[in-house]
């Protein structure tokens, strides 16, 4: 069984892992910030026009959030790995020393990023401003800063497990997923000026770390999240997350090929990349079914209940915004007419956020609860119910008011008009089209509110008086 | 018999379940044992697959390939045509025309495109674009830019300029200047250079064959 210390005490990794929650916290903000910039940009596109264009916006809304959601996962990991192998994590000042390069690097992009903008077409632009990838625009110095992180990390758990003399399904699952993760990384650090080359490999980092070892790094966390909030057995946990990896693996390495229709690449992949994509949503039923078993099982009371809620958050909304929205747009019959339009980021927002978001929230909880109240048998406040509904219905708002306006691209701008210049001008000008991009900006202000209530659940919960309801044994 | 994507399909899937099978008798179904191994053998075999086909896709796009033209394509015109069969779109590449009135040898085109590329990452285009449909939406797709009636119809009014390319050129180095939707691109410092070599890239990515997307570009006949 995994091992807590006694109450009030703190390994340091737990410690260095609070670090990085309150950082990914703050990113979370930035995030939620850019994106409203770049959301109102739509609606009025000569706000910041030349000054903080839409481009920059859009940059710092989708690598605020790969930053912050990485910080999350780290700090998952150092939050459970020594409860999970009963020992202080090794090479904790160099853990130390990597989180506070990361957050140094991440500020010096950032400010570049603002200020600088853009340079010259040259390779020192790629190396120090920007490499104008989606997702991966971070500068090539700093890639190399990911990946020196990442092998700090890596370190950090395998030489835990050695020293440990223990390596539980979970970890072995956990190290073996980091080596994908951190190699998968360095096939985007390259340069060629043939576009399909380059998004070949520019998918292998996009794809398989959001649609394979995010999904797995979480699966593991995950489980050993379950361990401590529900009490499951590790044999069941270990079983499930086994049973998940070889889904997740199974399907989503060869759903590779639905990014591969059409960057010029062979036909055979519309048929592998359809068929496989087509089965990626299978593991996220899987974990549907768990989520609802666990939750009856346990009548929806735990000993942390904002945690509880946040985990069944995260197995429907991956399965709704991975699993649904994903399939939605996957087969290439469809993807011929609705790939690159405004469905992709309805998708995006909503799988990031059930599947990752929810996910990081729920360790964050567990975490406050034994850093702050460990006495308590029962972690609650009133107001993470606010925030939980409220950020549930503005993420929906949002995906839902771009799942409209992209039905009405792949109609008007890709199906009818053949895609040209005056097509695309004339679907952004659809009322239908309009009219998502105002829901999505007022989803967008409703996102933010409930963020904010979020943030002060998180900085008050546990602190000052609690009134204690009814016991609900731990499982521990 | 031509291996297939069916085949192929069929085969990885087999395979995996046997090979588990075989691995965890003496283990039921529902034990950690079993899944471990299922575990183990999909990701082996899908990454075992991945990589032999990563190394087939790779030569089949690399430049000067039938999917991937060469950088020389920038002297040809370039149109798409309907390939009633397969009911797709590819791109046909026509006679030696020149380009900004000169033909490039290979390793001028290959500078051009290059620098083009550069240019294209260093304004972080795919910010706002999306290139082979991938990027973001806040502007028209590039794949087929070059393609594109407006640079006739509207573009080269608005410029003064004679030819599609200088047209291209001149728009590119002052977007703010003419505006085409209440959108409008930014400024974004573009030399003369830049501009040549960013407007050779999209004819260029103009001619690649992307299996038919986007469809019926421009009501192709």
């Amino acid at each position: 069984m995994t091992q807590a210390l006694p109450q009030g005490k703190l390994y340091e990794s737990q410690k260095l892992a609070l670090w990085y929650f309150w950082v990914a916290l703050a990113l979370f903000g930035a995030q939620v910030l850019f994106g409203l910039l770049a959301a109102w940009q739509y609606l009025d596109p000569n706000f910041l026009y030349g000054k903080l264009n839409f481009m920059t916006n859009r940059m710092l809304h989708i690598n605020a959030m790969i930053v912050w959601l990485l910080l999350g996962f780290m700090g998952g990991v150092y939050w459970f790995l020594p409860m999970e192998l009963g020992r202080e994590v090794v090479g904790i000042r160099l853990a130390r020393l990597a989180f506070f390069t990361l957050i140094a690097a991440v500020g010096i992009v950032v400010v570049v990023y603002l200020l600088v903008q853009y340079g010259p077409g040259n390779a020192p632009t790629l190396w120090f401003i920007t490499e104008g990838r989606e997702y991966i625009e971070a500068p090539r110095w700093a890639d190399f800063g990911i990946v020196a992180v990442m092998a700090v990390f890596l370190y950090n758990v395998v030489a835990t497990a050695l020293k440990a003399q223990r390596i539980t399904g979970v970890v072995a699952v956990l190290m073996f997923d980091l080596v994908a993760l951190a190699g998968l990384y360095m096939a985007g650090m390259h340069y060629t000026p043939n576009i399909s080359m380059d998004q070949y490999f520019w998918w292998w980092v996009v794809h398989l770390w959001v649609e394979a070892t995010w999904e797995v790094l979480v699966g593991s966390i995950m489980a050993m999240a379950l361990m401590h909030l529900l009490g499951t057995p590790r044999r069941i946990v270990e079983t499930w997350l086994y049973l998940e990896v070889a889904l997740v693996f199974g399907t989503g390495i060869l759903g590779l090929g639905h990014h591969y229709f059409w960057i010029g690449t062979p036909e055979y992949w519309l048929g592998l990349g359809g068929f496989f994509s087509a089965l990626e949503p299978i593991p996220l039923v899987a974990m549907v079914v768990h989520a609802v078993y666990d939750a009856g099982v346990h009548r929806m009371q735990t000993v942390n209940q904002p945690a509880l809620f946040w985990a069944i958050a995260q197995a429907f909304g991956n399965f709704i915004g991975a699993g649904v929205w994903g399939f939605m747009q996957t087969l290439p019959q469809i993807n011929l007419y609705s790939h690159g339009t405004q469905l992709a980021p309805a998708h995006g927002h909503l799988a990031f956020f059930g599947a990752y978001v929810t996910a990081i929230l729920t360790v964050i909880y567990m975490a406050l609860h034994q850093v702050r109240r460990p006495d308590l048998p029962r972690f609650d406040s009133k107001l993470w119910k606010w925030a939980f509904v409220l950020m549930v219905i503005s993420i929906f708002g949002m995906s839902a008011a771009m799942t409209i306006a992209g039905f009405t691209q792949t109609m008007v701008e890709r199906a009818i008009g053949g895609s040209t210049w005056q097509a695309y001008i004339e679907a952004q000008q659809h009322p239908w089209f309009q009219n998502g991009m105002v829901w999505r900006f007022v989803f967008g202000v409703f996102f933010l509110v409930s963020y904010l209530v979020l943030l002060w659940d998180l900085v008050t919960i546990g602190k000052g008086e609690v009134r204690v309801t009814k016991e609900v044994g731990a499982h521990d | 018999m031509e291996i297939g994507w069916i085949e192929t399909t069929i085969g990885a899937l087999f395979a995996t379940v046997v090979l588990t099978l075989w691995l965890s008798r003496g283990s039921g179904w529902l034990e950690p044992r079993f899944w471990r191994n299922a575990a183990v053998v999909s990701s082996l075999i899908m990454t075992g697959i991945l990589v032999y086909l990563t190394i087939d896709s790779l030569n089949q796009i690399r430049e000067g390939s039938a999917r991937v033209p060469a950088y020389t394509v920038i002297n040809k015109t370039i149109w798409l045509k309907r390939d009633y069969e397969k009911r797709r779109d590819i791109p046909v590449i026509g006679e030696e025309v020149g380009f900004f009135g000169k033909t490039w040898s290979e390793a001028e085109a290959f500078a051009l495109v290059n620098k083009g590329k550069m240019t294209l990452q260093s304004r972080n285009c795919m910010d706002c674009h999306t290139l082979l449909g991938n990027g973001a939406y806040f502007a028209p797709d590039l794949t087929r830019a070059w393609l594109d009636p407006k640079w006739e119809t509207m573009v080269k009014g608005m410029t003064g300029k004679a030819t599609k390319e200088e047209a291209i050129a001149e728009w590119l180095q002052h977007p703010d200047r003419y505006p085409t939707f209440a959108r409008r691109m930014p400024n974004l410092g573009l030399s003369e250079e830049e501009a040549k070599a960013l407007v050779a890239f999209l004819k260029w990515m103009s001619a690649i064959d992307t299996n038919g997307f986007p469809d019926r570009f421009a009501g192709v006949q």
